[in-house]
């Protein structure tokens, strides 16, 4: 049983696409919203493993990289809404807003990735927070970003005449708009975890994981590592500059907030409790923690009610002690995250056992 | 006689007070096995740092087949042709010894990310060389049956081997060896001493940092003698052990 489920297997692989492909249907019957969440839950999965190649093979630690999702989905909204009268197909912006983030990647890295650990953690972060900060200012003297209030009316993804938003019959199939944003969601990520698994196992994922392990014994076998960094750098940028243009799209409307600090986290937790490096575990990382919350948004409220009749604790609240409380179990009990990838795990395992 | 491959002139190098190397000037000729001994401290591993580019020399430099080595560029002294082991083993610890190896081809090779996106032809085709190679060089050390094991689950002496067939994936001209028989018993120390004067026959020059007085004595063409950071003598082993400062450099240390 087990063998027919490997997801080399052509039965593995047609088992997984059926599953992919009816998901967005059996979600669709609690409603678009947890259709949404779905989406949500896909475009996270894009981003922790754009994150991953920063992260898990180049072992940077990036606590900004909210800022280059925010690129993108700004380059998205600029371009394609009633703000500057632009309505450039999607196509051509998805390719600059990957463009435009890889740029400021550059932009950020070359400066900094001399810096270790910790400092590059504070200058991501610190960098994250300034593209924030500018995108909420930029209204004056000359209104670029429209400010806090964001930018709305953002055009949805079309191919000709086919738009995104709006139901529309494919193939027979009625589908909502969320719903056929699923599918290109899923193009997506199926695209980015290719990427992921054939750069892991190449020269340069080599080079990566070589400057990970030692960084001195790297240099004198002659990898360049500081080129190296930033080219993980830039990879990673790139791909959260497409995610933002699909988000902006996704949502039609834009705004700062949407950028926060949080959302970095958020994102550095899924690669981290998934299992950084290891691209199944970040897959699952990324869709449990955008899940979760959900389900608990949902859950909590209605459980409260049915055990105690009452609402004893704000639900919001108590959604986000419980999701902390997650966390912490997580990272207690599997340090390595949930599905780390088995070099990984011994060598934690081994570290331990030698502390004692 | 031999070109000259490596010369060193008149390195300086200082850390605070601790003068590590003063105005060191030494040439290595291609071909030869070229020893570099002194006490404890006397700066040995401090100048291969300086020829490596890990270290800036604060004065002199080092001219390499002919051009000057830029400073404080590793991986261009990789990609120049020099390639080095460490005193303290520095492996990739949790890469296995195959994947150790196919890493140190990566200044030899080309494949970028685009390669890696596309899988086209060139670039599996490369894959298969590095792979064939690395495997190849794991031969050569004799630890092929250790190919799919972790570095850090190899033993002692095969690290250092492992860690010498990294260096000569990168296909150097010069390698340089610190203390490679560190730590050895007498049998590791006999093979190792094949396996470099293999790595000669091959055509590759030997550097070799060395504590062992009678494996250095035996193997190397010339000696250099380094103590507190200046060098005492540079010349065939012969004259180098009857030299009165060496013995007093060795006996008063
Ligand atoms: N990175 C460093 N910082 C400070 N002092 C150093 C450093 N590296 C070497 N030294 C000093 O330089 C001197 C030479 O050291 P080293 O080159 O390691 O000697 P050897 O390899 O001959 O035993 C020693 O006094 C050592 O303490
Ligand atoms: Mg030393």
């Amino acid at each position: 049983m087990s063998k027919w489920l490997n997801p080399r297997s052509a039965f593995g692989i047609a088992l997984i696409a059926a599953a992919l492909i009816a998901l967005p249907f059996v979600a669709a019957m609690g409603g678009q919203a947890w259709v949404r969440i779905l989406n949500f839950a896909i475009l996270y999965v894009f981003l922790a493993l754009g994150l991953n190649i920063v992260v898990g093979f180049a072992g940077l630690l990036d606590l900004g990289y909210i800022a280059f999702y925010a690129v993108g989905a700004y380059t998205y909204a600029l371009l394609a809404s009633p703000h500057f009268g632009l309505h450039w197909p999607f196509w051509v912006i998805l390719p600059i807003g990957a463009a435009v983030a890889c740029f400021f990647g550059v932009l950020l890295g070359s400066p900094t990735l001399k810096l270790r650990g910790d400092y590059l953690a504070i200058v991501t972060l610190g960098f994250g927070e300034i593209v924030r900060i500018f995108l909420n200012n930029l209204n004056a003297p000359i209104n670029v970003t429209n400010g806090p209030q964001g930018i709305t009316l953002i055009d949805t993804v079309a191919f000709g005449d086919f738009r995104f938003s709006g139901t529309s019959q494919v193939l027979g199939v009625s589908l909502s708009g969320p719903q056929k944003y699923y599918f290109l969601l899923v193009a997506l990520a199926i695209f980015v975890i290719i990427i992921n698994l054939r750069l892991q196992n190449s020269r340069i994922g080599r080079a990566w994981q070589a400057i990970r392990e030692d960084e001195i014994a790297a240099k004198a076998i002659g990898i360049n590592t500081r080129n190296l960094k930033l080219l993980a750098f830039a990879m990673g940028a790139s791909f959260g500059g497409v995610a933002g243009g699909v988000f902006s799209a996704m949502q039609g409307f834009v705004s700062p907030e949407s950028f926060s600090l949080i959302e970095s986290i958020m994102i550095l937790a899924m690669v981290v409790l998934g299992g950084m490096g290891h691209i199944p575990g970040v897959i699952l990382g990324a869709v449990l923690l955008s899940i979760l919350p959900e389900v608990l948004r949902y859950g909590v409220g209605p459980l409260q009610m049915a055990l105690f009749g009452k609402m004893l604790i704000d639900p919001e609240s108590l959604r986000m002690l419980i999701f902390g409380l997650a966390l912490v179990l997580v990272m207690r009990f599997k340090p390595a995250g949930l599905w780390p990838s088995p070099e990984r795990k011994r060598e934690l395992s081994e570290k331990r056992a030698g502390a004692v | 006689m031999a070109e000259v491959l490596l010369a060193a002139k008149a390195v300086a190098k200082h850390f605070g007070g601790v003068k590590a190397l003063r105005d060191v000037s030494l040439s290595i000729r291609e071909g030869e096995i070229y020893g570099l001994i002194g006490p404890n401290g006397a700066g040995k591993t401090t100048f291969f740092n300086c020829m490596t580019g890990l270290y800036i020399p604060d004065g002199g430099g080092f001219d390499f087949a002919g051009a000057p080595l830029k400073a404080d560029a590793p991986h261009q002294a990789a990609e120049r042709g020099i390639a080095r082991t460490f005193q303290n083993i520095r492996l990739f610890a949790n890469m296995t010894a195959l994947e150790n190896v196919m890493v140190g081809r990566h200044v030899r090779t080309a494949a970028g990310v685009l390669g890696a996106m596309f899988q086209n032809r060139a670039t599996r085709a490369e894959e298969a060389a590095i792979r064939q190679r690395a495997e190849d060089l794991l031969h050569y050390v004799r630890i092929e049956d250790r190919a799919d094991d972790l570095a850090k689950n190899l033993s002692y002496g095969d690290q250092r081997r492992l860690e010498i067939a990294r260096a000569l994936a990168t296909e150097p001209k010069l390698l340089c060896l610190d203390e490679p028989a560190a730590g050895m018993n007498a049998t590791e120390t006999e093979e190792l001493r094949d396996l470099i004067e293999g790595i000669r026959r091959d055509g590759t020059t030997i550097l070799l940092i060395e504590h062992d007085v009678k494996l250095v004595m035996g193997l190397c063409d010339r000696v250099a003698v380094l103590d507190y950071g200046a060098l005492v003598i540079e010349d065939v082993p012969a004259v180098v052990q009857k030299d009165q400062r060496v013995i007093e450099a060795y006996l008063g240390a």
